[in-house]
């Protein structure tokens, strides 16, 4: 990415746009009085631009997954702003949440578990349509059919129960879930980990392509660098609850101005040459 | 298909060990219900004898057995010393009346239990899941027996239902609605008990299997997807959680003609529990042996529908 395009990438108005976010979970060990405390968001300052990829990046219990609980308006901060769409949410109560929750969806790392077992392909994209009231009947059920073409699944499948889909499937599925309600920012937790790199490129591949037919923002959490070094628009990278360094891919990539991520660059596990000849072949 | 009746074939073969069990367990106990008799002097010892010679109580244990096979296929289920009768009427009346009980017990159980179970899990660690909590700790606590001797004592006192049997004395003259309603009194009070004694495990056990699923991640996609918590709950989180529930159930369903002998004999309900406590202090083998097996038979009954329930209510189960 070159430096023009990182300045017109920078233009970009934000989505959403964090400031001061904490939230700390307090628990007691048994049998003792004794508690201890676990910050997993201190003072988050963020921006995420509209229609970009960008990637949270760090290790392990960085607090990664809560700061996309709180985005995807599943936990609340104890302090702190979030703003999406020019608009201050995270003091709304659900009744005043409820109306955004279609533009924010989510899509989980493991699609297995985040995917109900006792419904079909059909009812779990049709759920949210369904309880959204977009459609009902014989255009619910074709509504379904066209969702599970546009991730690349056969709507001959749609009476078919998760555990009969394999795992980039089950994630085609997951996605198409996430994108029946037109939303507008979709977070990915990991979603691509766990897959090995063909499926991985092909899922990469369709949610690209995805961006651009609907003009779709992504949060993409990772812990893998090397993942994102070839996709993210901007990178934020956490360390401990905080974001320690964020700007555009290029500078993150190429001047890492902190040790965490000079350490998680070191960390790269999979070679480019390999990713991106395994995104060539999700390609064709 | 093949899987119920590989069940079935199980249950069977289960009910066939139990039996010839039951017999061996009854030839190790000392005495029989003839022995009493010898020790009264207007009874002559010849006519103990032939009394044996007639029950076939002189034959040895194979045969004994063999007998009361051919009289289950008979339909008689064997005879009954005491009563002088067939063990199958004694049996058939007593279980119905057990079954009333028992059967409205564990239907208010779980009627209970379930939105109890279901409320709690959602409000975890809130008051009323602490005070849920230590209900039923309380009542897992306390015997039993204690809490039937406290529900007696207060309405012992109070007055305000009957204590003691079935129905009241002049149960014959009453009208068809004022009949069930008399029933229905005397139910009240060793119904409650067996709803009490069995709750806290039903509300404990809907609590967890519904908060472990709570916390599965396709719960936290449903509320993402702006799903509302009384359709994640009754959608979502109870189906997932229903297979340990579906077991419980089936073990319910077991404990349907076992599970009330204490209460029935303190109560003098006339169920299966005084009858079986009868003929054991009295040594009247096949009426012994007669409630062991319908207790079994509905232990396996109770598995085979828990089975039934989880094909149904399991589309995993279905793929299998």
């Amino acid at each position: 990415m070159g430096t023009e395009q990182a300045t017109r990438l920078a233009r970009k108005p934000a989505l959403f746009k964090m400031r001061g976010l904490s939230k700390r979970y307090v628990q007691r060990r048994p049998f003792s009085r004794k508690k201890f405390v676990i910050d997993a968001l201190v003072e988050v300052a963020l921006e995420i631009p509209s229609a970009c990829l960008t990637a949270l990046v760090g290790e392990s219990g960085s607090g990664k997954s809560t700061l996309a609980g709180c985005l995807a308006l599943l936990e609340k901060p104890d302090a702190g702003e979030i703003w999406f769409e020019g608009q201050e949410i995270s003091r709304l109560n659900d009744a005043k949440l409820d109306p955004l929750r279609h533009k924010i969806q989510m899509v989980f790392q493991d699609s297995a578990g985040a995917l109900n077992p006792r419904f079909s392909a059909a009812e779990i994209i049709a759920e949210p349509l369904e309880v959204q009231g977009r459609a009902s009947g014989q255009k619910l059920r074709n509504l379904t059919c066209e969702l599970m073409e546009e991730v690349g699944l056969s709507p001959d499948w749609a009476d078919r129960r998760t555990l009969e889909f394999s795992g980039g499937q089950r994630q085609r599925l997951a996605i198409a879930r996430a994108i029946a309600l037109k939303p507008s920012f979709l977070i990915l937790d990991e979603s691509l980990s766990g897959l090995d790199l063909s499926t991985q490129a092909q899922i990469l591949n369709l949610l690209l392509d995805l961006q651009a037919a609907h003009e779709l923002t992504y949060l993409l959490i990772s812990h893998d660098l090397s993942l994102v070094a070839q996709i993210a628009d901007f990178i934020a990278v956490m360390h401990e609850g905080r974001i320690v360094e964020q700007g555009p891919r290029q500078e993150v990539i190429g001047h890492p101005g902190q040790t965490q991520t000079r350490e998680l660059l070191n960390s790269i596990r999979v070679s480019e040459v390999a990713f991106q000849a395994a995104r060539a072949g999700g390609r064709s | 298909m093949r899987y119920l009746e590989r069940r079935f074939v199980h249950g069977v073969l289960l009910l066939i060990s139990v039996s010839i069990f039951c017999f061996l367990l009854s030839e190790l106990a000392p005495g029989s219900f003839f022995d009493e008799m010898r020790l009264n002097p207007q009874i002559s010892p010849e006519t103990v004898a032939a009394l044996r010679v007639q029950y076939g109580l002189d034959r040895p244990l194979p045969a004994r057995y063999a007998y009361w096979v051919k009289s289950v296929v008979h339909g008689e289920w064997g005879y009954s010393f005491a009563y002088n009768s067939p063990v199958r009427g004694l049996l058939l009346q007593r279980a119905r009346n057990t079954l009333a009980l028992t059967g409205v017990a564990m239907a208010l159980a779980w009627l209970l239990a379930i939105p109890i179970g279901v409320w709690t899990a959602s409000l975890p660690g809130k008051p009323v899941d602490r005070l849920s909590m230590a209900g039923t700790s309380f009542l897992l606590a306390v015997p039993e027996i204690v809490l039937l001797l406290g529900f007696l004592y207060f309405v012992v006192r109070t007055h305000i239902l009957p204590v003691g049997g079935m129905v009241s004395v002049d149960f014959d003259d009453l009208g068809l609605g004022a009949k069930i309603l008399d029933v229905v009194r005397h139910l009240i009070v060793p119904a409650t008990v067996l709803v009490f004694a069995s709750l806290p495990i039903l509300v404990r056990h809907v609590r967890a299997s519904m908060i472990e699923i709570l916390g599965s991640p396709f719960i936290e996609a449903a509320r993402g997807h702006g799903i509302s918590p009384a359709r994640i709950l009754f959608r979502y989180a109870l189906p997932a959680a229903a297979n340990p529930l579906i077991s419980l159930f089936g073990l319910s369903v077991a404990g349907l003609l076992s599970g009330s002998l204490l209460v029935e004999v303190m109560t003098g309900w006339p169920g299966l529990g005084p009858l079986l406590l009868e003929a054991s202090m009295s040594r009247d083998l096949y009426v012994v042996v007669g409630v062991v097996m319908a207790s079994t038979s509905f232990m396996v009954l109770g598995n085979l529908l828990a089975d039934v329930m989880l094909v149904v209510a399991d589309p995993r189960v279905r793929t299998d």
